[in-house]
């Protein structure tokens, strides 16, 4: 073809587009000589000639081989809706769209959360702090180190003491901390008297310069009840090296069980009970999140009386990341030998089992009394009906969990929410999306704002500045608020 | 599903299917997973035969290999002798056609329709009815009319054909909307029918090759309208004129059984008298009615 025209690949018509002209498929466009997927303004007219509404393109949504999904399936996100703070007037956007017959209402608003953080969980054994050390970004504090849980450290960062609570700079260093870890960017965090990480949500800690891989498969105990059958016969003992605890397959139960002969070994550290020791080490970002590098160092001298020479030690960590393979020489002297291929495969195994480390951001807030305002005239009633279960609370389009007791409490994770989801004011506090769905029968009972209700239409046909809104793809993994039960058993065939 | 739980939506490329079936609903559930069974491979099939689809079909000559070609082609063929024609004409009635087929042979229905892109194949088992609205503006969503197909009526198939709507017209009409006893049958005679609505050579009509907007598209330079301007009230009656005059003679040789001509707001509409056929021009959607433009 001779002219601008461009090659659509997008299917098997393989249409030619001319600058400006859609396919025949009006999906794919060619845009000053690029292949572009359609404004879905030009898609909302042609749709509505195939009697059908709003058709956003929203790929690999549900079964039936890519088939699209349109009209009331449009769930309009709190990004971008803005708002007012208090909240004295009637939320931005309140939406109607009839699901399956039934009216539900969304309120979509974006609220003002200055009492907010993030709870980070960060896959790794290594050790990034004593508990309650602060944390801090761009030098000022910002959160803590709190639990250790199963093979992560938890941190919290943010909440309202460190945002209003300080000095201005420490208010803007959490405010830009949170922001960034909200929309999913990197940010470099250094906990005192430990370790500096950067943490991104979805991707690998990165630990002093180190990027974190797997998280261990277990505790060294449990490492040693994982693998004792693997090891049995091919190896004399076996240490799992572990900050936590540390396991000794003699000693251990589940050596006991296979009748593991006792080998001599000496541990340092504090046994707990048999084959189970915590401090073999200080915590650090080596062997199994210990500050060692030699695991000779652990080790006290062998029991004469029960060692004896050729005695085959397999040292592992809990990862499978650092292993060593010794052999005991005639003054009874562990001396390292290469790993024979039958133990290769036991630690390549334990690497196997280990998931991949990540990085998770939960946001956390509380919807204060003035954003419930902007729902309904009576705050109380929307905290009742999100008890009750009879209003939806989603961030961004992403599921949230909602703390028991009293007010409006919710966690959500950000990797589920759409980019850049979060903004912020100078107060300073994060503005964060947050939409309530109900029934527009239960809306009206507890005082909503029925004169604000706009139908769904209204936002995606009348106002025709695309510029203002954004389309996404819906996750399939979220719950769409707008959804009916039926059609989603249907969509479930 | 559609968000309604009710209706199947089936899209590929430029494809794009809505089908509903009625009878018991494990019947139903028989029919969707047939009709999705079978679009799969639609588009590849239609596109691996996509050079000569595109060609001008002709009376005789060598068929297509797949089904659905076949019943484009054969769709068509009444008119390859007296105008340039090709299949892709009737691809969409065509494809509608396959599907329904496909649903009705795997399960017992009691209505179900395949509306793919407002092309449209029905089935009625006995004493049931259909009731059909039609929209003259596809950028504006209200009926111009509605009309109640009956089981005992021959029309399986609707159609609509302007040059507004997704495909390149020759001619100036909003909407043509054809019934005929097949889908891919409507589909070929309302293009044949809104190509007819036309005011050659007039000032106020813009036209422009259809190369020249889609460099492969089956109608090649052929001039395909692009704008039209205001027209006289007589202008609006010699265009439909030229159209309605065509429509007559389908419905004599049985190639349609009525249709619905619109242009500027007027609508003109044949129906054979023996038919039975009545129009309403109510514009209340009835539940369960089909909106197509």
């Amino acid at each position: 073809m001779a002219d601008d025209a461009i090659r659509c690949d997008a299917c098997p018509v393989l249409c030619y587009i001319k600058p400006g002209r859609t396919g025949a498929c009006d999906r794919y466009a060619n845009a000053d000589g690029q292949l572009v997927r359609l404004d879905p303004h030009v898609v909302l007219e042609r749709a509505v000639s195939r009697g059908d509404t709003v058709v956003p393109f929203l790929e690999k949504s549900r079964e039936w081989g890519g088939a699209l999904l349109s009209g009331e399936e449009t769930f309009v996100t709190a990004i971008g809706a803005g708002t007012t703070y208090p909240d004295y007037k009637p939320a931005p956007f309140i939406i109607s769209s009839e699901v399956a017959g039934v009216d539900m209402v969304t309120v979509v608003t974006e609220g003002i959360f200055s009492y907010c953080g993030v709870k980070l969980k960060i896959d790794t054994d290594r050790h990034l702090g004593a508990e309650c050390s602060t944390v801090r970004a761009q030098g000022e504090a910002v959160g803590h180190v709190t639990t250790n849980e199963y093979g992560s450290q938890m941190l919290s960062l943010g909440g309202v003491r460190h945002l209003t609570g300080g000095s201005r700079r420490e208010g803007t260093a959490t405010c830009d901390a949170l922001l960034n870890l909200c929309n999913r960017k990197a940010v470099e965090l250094k906990i005192d008297d430990g370790a500096t990480v950067i943490v991104q949500a979805d991707k690998a800690p990165i630990v002093d310069s180190v990027q974190e891989e797997r998280m261990r498969v277990g505790c060294g105990s449990a490492t040693i009840g994982m693998f004792a059958k693997q090891w049995f016969g091919k190896v004399d003992e076996v240490v799992v090296v572990d900050d936590h605890i540390t396991g000794v397959l003699s000693e251990h139960q589940a050596g006991k069980l296979l009748g593991v002969p006792e080998s001599g070994i000496k541990l340092k550290g504090r046994r707990s009970t048999p084959g189970r020791y915590f401090r073999v080490a200080e915590p650090g970002t080596s062997w199994g999140g210990t500050n060692i590098d030699d695991p000779l160092s652990i080790l006290g001298l062998f029991d004469r009386k029960v060692a004896r020479r050729g005695l085959r030690l397999l040292m592992v960590s809990t990862t499978g990341e650092h292993h060593a393979y010794f052999e005991l020489d005639e003054s009874l002297h562990p001396v390292e030998k290469e790993l024979p291929a039958a133990l290769r495969e036991s630690v390549e195994r334990i690497r196997e089992n280990c998931e991949p480390a990540l990085c998770t951001v939960l946001f956390m807030g509380g919807a204060g009394g003035s954003l419930r305002a902007g729902v309904t005239e009576n705050p109380v009633k929307l905290t009742h009906s999100v008890r009750d279960a009879l209003t939806r609370v989603t961030c961004g389009g992403a599921p949230v969990y909602v703390w028991p007791g009293g007010g409006i409490t919710i966690m959500a994770d950000v990797s589920r929410m759409p980019e850049n989801a979060f903004g912020y004011v100078p107060t300073p506090a994060l503005v964060a999306p947050i939409e309530f769905t109900l029934k527009l029968s239960d809306y009206a009972t507890l005082g909503g704002y029925m004169d604000h209700v706009r139908p769904l239409s209204s936002i995606t046909s009348i106002n025709r500045d695309e510029e203002s809104r954004r389309r996404l793809a819906a996750r399939p993994d979220n719950p769409w608020p707008l959804t009916s039960d039926k059609s989603r058993e249907k969509n479930g065939q | 599903m559609l968000p309604d739980g009710l209706r199947l939506h089936m899209h590929d490329g430029p494809i794009d299917v809505i089908v509903e079936a009625f009878g018991a609903v494990s019947e139903i559930e028989v029919a969707y997973r047939a009709a999705a069974a079978r679009f799969v491979g639609v588009l590849d099939e239609l596109c691996g035969e996509l050079e000569f689809l595109r060609r001008r079909a002709c009376e005789d000559g060598d068929l297509p290999s797949g089904a659905i070609a076949r019943r484009m082609l054969a769709a068509v063929r009444p008119y390859a002798s007296r105008i340039f024609i090709t299949p892709m004409a009737a691809v969409a009635g065509a494809v509608a056609e396959e599907i329904l087929e496909v649903m009705t042979s795997a399960a017992k229905l009691s209505r179900a329709y395949v509306n793919d892109g407002g092309d449209i194949a029905l089935h009625l088992a006995p004493s049931e009815n259909f009731v059909v609205g039609m929209v003259e503006r596809p950028d504006r969503a209200s009926l111009f009319g509605t009309t109640t197909i009956e089981s005992g009526d021959p029309i399986r198939g609707i159609a609509t054909s302007g040059w507004r709507g997704r495909s390149f017209s020759l001619g100036i009409a909003d909407a043509v909307t054809v019934l005929a006893d097949k889908a891919a049958m409507a589909d070929a005679a309302a293009t044949v029918v809104a190509n007819a609505v036309d005011l050659p050579g007039h000032p106020r009509v813009g036209r422009v090759p259809a190369c020249d907007l889609a460099p492969d598209n089956d109608l090649g330079e052929r001039l395909v309208t692009q704008s039209v301007g205001e027209l006289t009230p007589g202008e609006i009656r010699d265009a439909l004129e030229a159209g309605i005059l065509v429509a007559e003679s389908l419905c004599g040789s049985g190639l349609i059984r009525a249709a619905a001509l619109n242009l500027h707001g007027e609508t003109r509409v044949v129906i054979p008298v023996e038919t039975g056929l009545a129009p309403s021009p109510s514009a209340a959607v009835h539940d369960r009615s089909l909106i197509h433009a």
